[in-house]
């Protein structure tokens, strides 16, 4: 529809001319490098702990963008008009997850190899696990956005959207990891599984999610 | 030449009239936390009329607005359009806030209320128009964060035209306007009503357009 | 005016029905609940050793229902969300709010209580098996609801967010007891074993269920008295005339 689609592309205009992309982008490449002073620079280590280490700063990443998807709107009065649009809120917000994803998580996904790269992961294991993610992507995407719509009255609520988020992450990452690991060397029916369900997920948050954002939306009206 | 083509429904062609009836607001009761603001609280609005809505800070103006738009969830009482069974789709609200964003420049955000609200693009002729009608033409292309108060505000007015709606719910439209933002606004508004449209603003000072006014009471002390 | 005062007592009537109930409740409810609590722990300290896990085996006697009392607590806080949205019952959110940090209790209790138990076996103060792990995270997500309620100064607000929030926690919590059960299985190394209540004899059953009812009395009896705390403390903010309860 096009309102869908106009919405969309506000949020991606907003979130590039804000610099959102660029800082989600810095702030995988800070935690990245901070992990090898934590951890230790040994190769072999990063190559095994790679895929998971991965994962687990893109989940970060996604927490620490997600808070101001809907309480930018808030602050400036657009959020009330978003209730007026003659489209059901469940769409505008799903249209506005698609835009963040857009404008936040595709550019994310495509740091990852030089991510990977940095942490020495297996080459061979490089497009599962771009693959795992971008699967499980728009799960993490449209979940986030639950606790940022639940928490959108809360001043400074990046912490309480991060916890609020992590029990439905937990899941997500468990299958992500699974999928991640590349299909050779006997680990083919883990890898299926691990796809397989992310997409289940993915299919269960594009239908669901919207519900709960739109009514954690509206219980934030007053 | 102000009434003609100013208005314009969604599907882009100029608007005849609006036919959406009486406003009928009755019995509504609004609480903010635990503190009732005010309870059985009833009012008629024909087409062609504007309604000032008057009272000391914290009577409820605002809440009332924003109820009537469905903004507030409504816990008891009914506001009925008798044509438009969607009160969402059939009120302009226009609140304190202004609803722009500073990223963006002037005509994108007009683009934005005419794509927002259903409306095939606005044509190049409609958007000076519009530009010119709030005497904004000069800052078309300026990111909204560069314009003074009282320019956002004419830009937050802009909001009413890309697409007609039938009732306008505005919250202290003067209120940061300046003197030419404030004849805009007024011809606007006369042209809206002269197609049938109903208005209710709230406001602290006399509003030269309003046809009827209304009082709330002060804020009582809890129950 | 008066029509003001007689739709907030509207919303009271049933909370004073309530009052009127709880009052009556409040004795007979904590009486049952420490006397079923203190025959249970009889019983349970009357159990045998068991030869593999020596006396350490009678911390099962609280871990156990422990982690029965915090999924139930949730389901509990489920129900009154439910309750309250749908069928607009302001009590749900009261109740909802009462039970929650009693169901973080209680999940915590199960935590430290299976780290106390498991470490004598494992050698280690922690393991990631799958039960333990789903708890923790179960232990967050009451953490997170206990934190909206908290966060959100209007308490319409909070607690329609809150009911939201519990109602998709609830959904959630099946997903990642499956998730962690299936993480566990691949990660599983075969030289720690899942450690298991001993196979459920009479001697052992019993007491554990006793201490279930007793934990679920406990439950009740605390719900119940926060709820009637938290009645009076709305009632007497609201007769001081605070904007924000």
């Amino acid at each position: 529809m096009r309102i869908f689609l106009a919405l969309m592309f506000q949020q991606v205009r907003l979130g590039w001319r804000g610099g959102q992309t660029v800082l989600a982008i810095a702030f995988l490449f800070i935690a990245v490098t901070l992990l090898p002073f934590g951890i230790g620079p040994e190769l072999r280590l990063l190559k095994e702990l790679a895929p998971g280490l991965v994962w687990v700063v893109m989940l970060l990443t996604l927490m620490a963008t997600l808070d101001r998807l809907f309480q930018a709107d808030l602050e400036d009065g657009a959020l009330d008009q978003l209730f007026l649009l003659p489209l059901a809120l469940e769409l505008v917000v799903l249209a506005k997850a698609t835009g963040h994803f857009v404008v936040v998580v595709l550019p994310l996904l495509l740091a990852v190899p030089l991510a990977g790269i940095l942490l020495n992961i297996e080459p061979v294991a490089l497009p599962s696990l771009m693959a795992a993610l971008a699967l499980g992507a728009p799960s993490l995407v449209l979940l986030g956005a639950i606790g940022a719509a639940l928490s959108v009255t809360v001043r400074r609520a990046t912490m309480l959207t991060g916890l609020l988020v992590m029990p439905l992450y937990v899941p997500v990452l468990i299958f992500g990891i699974a999928a991640s690991t590349p299909s050779a060397g006997g680990d083919g029916a883990v890898n299926a599984a691990g796809l397989g369900v992310l997409a289940l997920f993915g299919l269960a948050a594009l239908l669901l999610a919207p519900v709960a954002i739109a009514a954690a939306l509206r219980a934030g009206l007053r | 030449m102000v009434q003609d083509e100013i208005f314009f429904d969604p599907t882009g062609a100029p608007l005849a009239a609006h036919a959406s009836g009486a406003l009928h607001v009755q019995d509504i009761m609004c609480l903010r936390g635990s503190h009732c603001l005010f309870d059985g609280f009833s009012l008629t609005l024909d087409p062609g009329a504007a309604l000032a809505v008057y009272g000391a800070n914290g009577a409820g103006k605002t809440s009332l607005l924003r109820l009537i738009a469905g903004l507030v969830p409504i816990q008891a009482g009914a506001v009925t359009l008798p044509a438009a069974p969607d009160m969402a789709v059939a009120v302009h609200y226009v609140g304190h806030l202004d609803g722009l964003k500073n990223a963006l420049r002037v005509w994108e955000t007009l683009h934005g209320f005419a794509g927002f609200y259903g409306c095939a693009a606005l044509s190049e002729w409609q958007t000076k128009q519009i530009l010119s009608l709030l005497g904004l033409s000069a800052c078309a292309d300026r990111p909204v964060g560069e314009l003074s108060a009282g320019q956002r505000r004419r830009l937050a007015l802009a909001r009413l035209l890309p697409v007609a709606r039938p009732l306008w719910l505005l919250d202290e439209p003067f209120t940061a306007l300046d003197t030419q933002g404030r004849e805009v606004l007024t011809r606007l508004v006369g042209a809206h009503l002269a197609l049938n449209g109903m208005v209710i603003a709230s406001s602290h000072e006399a509003l030269p357009f309003a046809t009827q006014t209304i009082t709330l009471p002060a804020p009582q002390g809890s129950v | 005016m008066l029509k003001a005062v007689e739709n907030l007592s509207a919303y009271y009537a049933n909370p004073t029905r309530f009052m009127r109930l709880a009052g009556l409740l409040h004795a007979p409810v904590w009486g049952l609940a420490l006397s079923v609590l203190v025959l249970g722990l009889y019983m349970a300290s009357g159990v045998p050793d068991d030869y593999q896990q020596g006396a350490t085996v009678r911390i099962m006697f609280v871990h156990v229902p422990a982690a029965w009392l915090s999924l139930f607590a949730y389901s509990f806080i489920f129900f009154a969300s439910v309750t309250a949205l749908v069928f607009r019952h302001p009590l749900g959110h009261v109740a909802a709010r009462a039970a929650a940090p009693i169901g973080a209790t209680f999940t915590f209790i199960a935590l430290v209580t299976g780290a106390l138990w498991g470490q004598p076996m494992w050698g280690t103060w922690w393991v990631w098996d799958a039960r333990l792990t789903s708890v923790l995270v179960l232990f967050f997500i009451y953490l997170g609801y206990i934190a909206l309620w908290q966060a959100i100064e209007d308490y319409g607000q909070a607690a329609r967010a809150a009911a939201i929030l519990a109602i998709v926690g609830f959904v959630n919590v099946p997903i990642v007891k499956f998730s962690v059960d299936w993480w566990n299985t691949l990660h599983q190394p075969a030289s720690v074993s899942r450690f298991a209540p001993p196979a459920l004899h009479p001697d052992f059953l019993y007491p554990l269920l006793v201490m279930g009812l007793a934990f679920m009395l406990l439950f009740a009896a605390l719900v119940l008295t926060r709820m009637q705390m938290e009645v009076l403390r709305r009632r007497a903010l609201i007769r001081q005339g605070a904007r924000h309860v």
